[in-house]
């Protein structure tokens, strides 16, 4: 039987998820909390609190900055002592709430119980208020509020929600021990989102290289006589949870350029984002907890961790509770190897997304000097998008704007497979990535402008 | 906390590499060409050896020389892209070849094909094949005039010409090609294990093919291309021969003799020189397998693989243009 | 034989001649009229076609100057007042001229003064790395060191100093054409008159953070102290969003604040002196003194016509 896969290239690293049999741990709260106001994608969310105000754990402390935005809880009780300025893990300057920590004393009418509730809500008003009150939003990467996803534009009809499980980055380990360790939970927050999207199929997906997660899922399904989840095995092979490649894979469909995944009848929502949806409905708890691998090439196994965090954590505080930064570590990364960031401040704090603090040996991730292109089309062959990047470097140094978009530079998903895959070591993806920003621009000016020019016409035609 | 940032790197994702380099790759293509090599020098003796060294070394040392002291760059000699060049134009010369016409080869081949282009990927034409068509042209005598010495451990070498050779001058002396070969004492099998006369290169079908292999298995190179000159050499030679058998070779004979698997395997899928997309590729491969049989069958040289990769090469950067992969999404 | 040559010959000469004939119809049919005056335009032109003045090269420069009304939005800002001289004198327009500018760069982030936080390890663009964070050192708003003003100048006027990590500009070959000024994703880079026998003064900082942070960075900061406003007597400098900023428009090249500025943020380039700072300092103390003592000379006198003033007042009101 052909495994299912994306159709279009892809790239083989190794998967080095070591921490993979560390149980989850749960951190204990530091002095201070800051939390920061863009934890999700889209406009940074807008306190409600004052300094010296008294909040709970898991009181809103802001409220969402625009349509594509989410609320942010409270992680810890205390005393809000400062809203201002502080460096994110990139050394730019983003507003956080600072909270002294006194206790943990959580605001009223959110369940801490370990009780599994089956019971799913009939409203569907009901459940996207909870998940929009209680600040979820997609923990695959994007951080996309997830009560947006979950409401599509009216005509358009999900047929399909994938969930994804393929963690398919290297060393990342988190979404594998939720499977393990919540894999009802998990389910149910699936069966509560296919409510949502009106009934309609939803197929979880796993690579290969967990047989572990995909019993336990396949399990836990049978036990909920969840009739219409059907839990799938996926080939190993990066990047197969690409929301892109994960349609392509499961249902054999593409979506076009520019097009979001309903255009296809697609929804695609992580494992993590499942299991916080869970605790939103289900016990009205909001999102300031998610799994947080701590793992590197330079760390010896039993230093390795996965911690359950609350957000607004210093990292150098989690990576100080993990034994602190190895002797080898010469880069620290917040995110997979593939995809996440370098961190440049470890003073910087955790975010809803946050999913690891990678450390790599100066061996593993210094890059070697660029050279010439060979012209091999290596990179042709990796790009799971079919782009040809040798190519859109050529154009991007050239500076030719057309041409770059009309090879289609918009549709790069910046999965890195065309920088990790060249001989030649050249930065393709660097320079991609940066003429695609460009190219964005200039096609979203247009649209603008078309838009204006519309309205213009219509406003003279009355 | 902030003092161990000190000596962190920072850099745009991805954090990680595979363990592919240009070095790597030209390192497998020099160990695929490496049985070809043996088997010639035990074909042909210790001067196949002395040439495929001055080839090799006089490459080697002409990048050096160019790019520290002509360009004022960085050598670039570690990469063994011109020990690869090397190995190949030793391979694309007869044993016979005297060694001052193997270092004017290295010189057209790094120098005029591939330097002064300005180096390895931006060369338009393969270097080691441009070098072989300037002998060729340049030094008839010494190019295709083959009286093999001795081979080692009492191998016996084979004196005379190629079996393309004797094929053309049989067709112009007014014979068949089956008295030909039956005159000749031609077969299949002699090809194969390299009983044949030729370039040092030409002569050992299977472990050119085994070094073919090991680039496929390797993921150095893909199929598309070799494949694609075979079918388009088998298709056209079955028609010519199916039409007249007594003008015309037969297909399993242009598939083995005449450099056709080295110029398949090695020269027609060298990185630089041939399509980036499978479509161009295939096209690559269609014309390069129909001039070779344009020429072996109509031309005057009885070879045609060197002139149909040159030619193709020149075609590449249409090909390039007019051919892309299928894009995710898109028509 | 001689038949042979003949034939050559004439067939050779007569589609020669039909050739001709051809080329010279098409040649008319296709015949493009245009103002002559642009080629002459062109001619002048230092024919670097940069973009500096905002056209796509000097012919388009020629072509819009000519159908211009005036030559007041057209201006080669690498050719100066002599290019356009002779450009208004083809056109027989007016010019008005305009102080000659030169490339500036206003960061004082030396490897010495500005401490490396982290390695950057990406594409060597300065534009990659912006995108990407706040840069290797604590200072997020300076130079970052990867010469994408360098690739980005055609005169070679531009280099990066190995020393100090921060790119240097060859006044005699910069035209001012602003194309580092756009290449900078930092703004770093400015173009400034050139000031009187290449006279002039800058802030050489850019960073906006607050003080404290500012010092924590780089030890040549602009600290938004606001010290030069107080000391300027020209109104020449203003202190915004926490940096200082001088308008060479109004400074004087006096050279006090440079004197004054506690980090050594303010550069004066260009004098044939090296600044005495003490000498300068001793003149404003002293020029503060004295103001110091009219203003209290005066304070006294105003007070003393008011006391005098009063019983007048007083005399009024009983009168």
């Amino acid at each position: 039987m052909a495994k299912i896969t994306f159709s279009l290239g892809g790239v083989h690293p190794d998967d080095a998820k070591l921490a993979k049999d560390r149980p989850i741990e749960v951190l204990p709260l530091p002095q201070t909390v800051y939390v920061s106001m863009a934890q999700h994608l889209g406009a940074p969310a807008k306190p409600v609190v004052a300094v010296g105000d008294v909040v709970k754990t898991g009181q809103v402390i802001a409220e969402p900055g625009g349509f594509i935005s989410a609320f942010v809880h409270a992680p810890a009780s205390g005393t809000v002592k400062s809203i201002a300025p502080r460096k994110d893990l990139a050394g730019n300057w983003m507003t956080h709430i600072e909270i002294a920590v006194e206790g943990d004393e959580w605001a009223e009418g959110i369940d801490l119980s370990d009780t599994l509730v089956t019971e799913i809500p009939e409203d569907r008003a009901f459940i996207l208020d909870r998940i929009k009150a209680n600040g979820v939003v997609g923990l695959g990467g994007a951080t996309f509020p997830t009560h947006v996803k979950l409401n599509p534009a009216p005509g358009s009809v999900a047929e399909c929600l994938i969930i994804n499980g393929a963690e398919c980055e290297p060393y990342l380990t988190s979404d594998y021990r939720i499977m393990l360790e919540h894999p009802k939970e998990i389910v149910l927050g699936a069966a509560i989102m296919q409510k949502v999207l009106g009934g309609c199929k939803c197929v979880i997906g796993i690579e290969e290289n967990k047989p572990a997660a995909i019993e336990k899922m396949r399990a836990a399904v049978g036990e909920l006589h969840l009739g219409n989840i059907e839990v799938v095995s996926l080939k190993k092979k990066y990047p197969q949870g690409g929301e892109k490649q994960l349609i392509d894979a499961v249902m054999h469909r593409q979506v076009g350029s520019g097009g979001l995944p309903i255009s296809v009848g697609a929804v695609v929502q992580n494992v993590a984002t499942s299991l916080a949806v869970y605790e939103a409905v289900q016990k009205n708890k909001p999102l300031i907890t998610n799994t947080l691998t701590i793992t590197g090439d330079c760390l010896p196994v039993e230093k390795m961790h996965n911690y359950l965090f609350r957000i607004g954590m210093p990292l150098s505080y989690i990576a100080e509770q993990a034994g602190g930064v190895p002797e080898g570590a010469a880069k620290l990364i917040s995110g997979g190897p593939m995809m996440g960031k370098a961190i440049a401040n470890l003073d910087a704090c955790t975010v809803k997304g946050s999913s690891s603090i990678l450390y790599l040996s100066e061996a593993a991730t210094r890059r070697e000097p660029e050279t010439n292109c060979i012209r091999c089309g290596k990179c042709a062959e990796a790009c799971p998008m079919g782009l040809e990047p040798f190519l859109l470097n050529k154009l991007a140094r050239a500076g030719k704007t057309d041409e770059l978009e009309a090879n289609a530079v918009q549709d790069c998903i910046e999965c890195g497979c065309c920088l990790y895959t060249c001989p030649a070591h050249l930065p393709l993806l660097d320079i991609i990535r940066q003429a695609k920003g460009q190219v964005m621009g200039i096609i979203r000016a247009r649209a603008a402008a078309a838009k204006a020019a519309a309205e213009a016409a219509k406003a003279a035609k009355n | 906390m902030q003092s161990t940032m000190n000596k962190m790197l920072v850099s745009p994702s991805p954090h990680i590499h595979s363990a592919v380099s240009t070095t790597s790759l030209m390192r497998d293509v020099v160990i695929a060409l490496l049985p070809a090599a043996i088997c010639s020098v035990v074909f042909y003796g210790w001067m196949e050896l002395l040439i495929l060294a001055v080839s090799v070394a006089s490459c080697v040392l002409l990048e050096y020389v160019i790019t520290r002291y002509l360009m004022k760059a960085p050598s670039t000699i570690c990469d063994l892209s011109a020990v690869v060049t090397g190995l190949l134009l030793g391979l694309n010369l007869p044993a016979t070849t005297p060694w001052w016409v193997v270092l004017i080869g290295a010189v057209v081949a790094i120098g005029v094909a591939k330097m002064s282009f300005g180096g390895l990927g931006q060369n338009p034409f393969n270097p080691a094949l441009t070098a072989r068509v300037f002998l060729l042209v340049s030094y008839p005598t010494y190019m295709t005039h083959w009286e093999a010495p001795q081979g080692l451990f009492g191998v016996d070498a084979v004196t005379g010409p190629t079996p393309l050779g004797m094929v053309k001058e049989g067709l112009l002396q007014g014979q068949t090609v089956p008295q030909i070969m039956s005159d000749n004492g031609l077969s299949y099998s002699q090809m194969l294990f390299a009983n044949i006369g030729g370039t040092a290169g030409e002569v050992c079908a299977l472990a050119l093919l085994a070094g073919f292999v090991y680039l496929l298995v390797r993921r150095v190179i893909r199929p598309h291309i070799t494949l694609s000159i075979w079918a388009t050499v088998a298709l056209v030679s079955l028609i010519f021969w199916l039409a007249s058998p007594d003008r015309f070779t037969d297909p399993l004979f242009n598939l083995l003799t005449g450099g056709m698997i080295l110029g398949s395997c090695f020269m027609a899928t060298d990185y630089v020189t041939s399509p980036m997309s499978v479509k161009g590729g295939i096209i690559f491969g269609i014309g390069i397998g129909f001039i070779t049989m344009m020429i072996r069958y109509f031309g005057s040289y009885p070879e045609g693989m060197s002139f149909a990769i040159l030619i193709m090469n020149a075609f590449v950067p249409l090909l390039n243009m007019w051919f892309h992969q299928k894009k995710y999404g898109r028509k | 034989m001689s038949t042979t040559i003949i034939w050559t010959i004439a067939i050779i000469a007569i589609l020669g001649g039909l050739l001709a004939l051809v080329l010279y119809f098409v040649a008319e049919k296709f015949k493009v009229v245009e103002d002559p005056r642009i080629d002459e335009v062109e001619k002048v032109m230092p024919g670097a076609n940069c973009g500096g003045c905002g056209f796509a090269g000097c012919r388009a420069f020629a072509d819009a100057a000519v159908k211009a009304p005036n030559l007041d939005n057209n201006y080669c800002p690498v050719g100066g007042n002599d290019v356009m001289k002779k450009v208004a004198a083809i056109l027989g327009y007016e010019i008005k001229e305009k102080a000659p500018m030169v490339a500036v760069v206003r960061c004082n982030g030396s490897c010495e003064n500005r401490p490396k936080t982290n390695e950057y390890d990406g594409a060597s663009s300065c534009k990659v790395k912006a995108a990407l964070y706040s840069g290797d050192t604590g200072c997020a708003f300076g130079c970052l060191g990867c010469g994408d003003c360098v690739a980005a100048c055609q005169f070679g006027a531009l280099s990066m100093d190995p020393v100090t990590g921060l790119p240097v500009v060859d006044e005699s070959k910069c035209t001012a054409c602003g194309a580092c000024t756009k290449a900078c994703p930092k703004q770093i880079i400015e173009l400034r008159a050139k000031g009187p026998r290449g006279m002039r003064m800058y802030v050489s900082c850019v960073n906006k953070d607050k003080g404290p942070a500012v010092k924590k960075a780089c030890a040549a900061g602009c600290i938004g102290c606001g010290i030069c406003q107080k000391t300027c007597q020209h109104g020449a400098i203003t202190v915004e969003n926490n940096v200082a900023y001088i308008d060479y428009t109004k400074c004087k090249l006096c050279r006090e604040c440079e004197a004054m500025c506690p980090t050594g943020a303010i550069h004066g380039v260009g004098f044939p002196k090296p600044l005495d700072k003490e000498a300068v300092k001793t003149r404003i103390q002293e020029r503060q003194k004295k103001a110091r003592e009219a203003a209290a000379a005066a304070a006294a006198a105003a007070k003393a016509a008011a006391e005098a003033a009063e019983p007048v007042k007083k005399e009024e009101n009983n009168g």
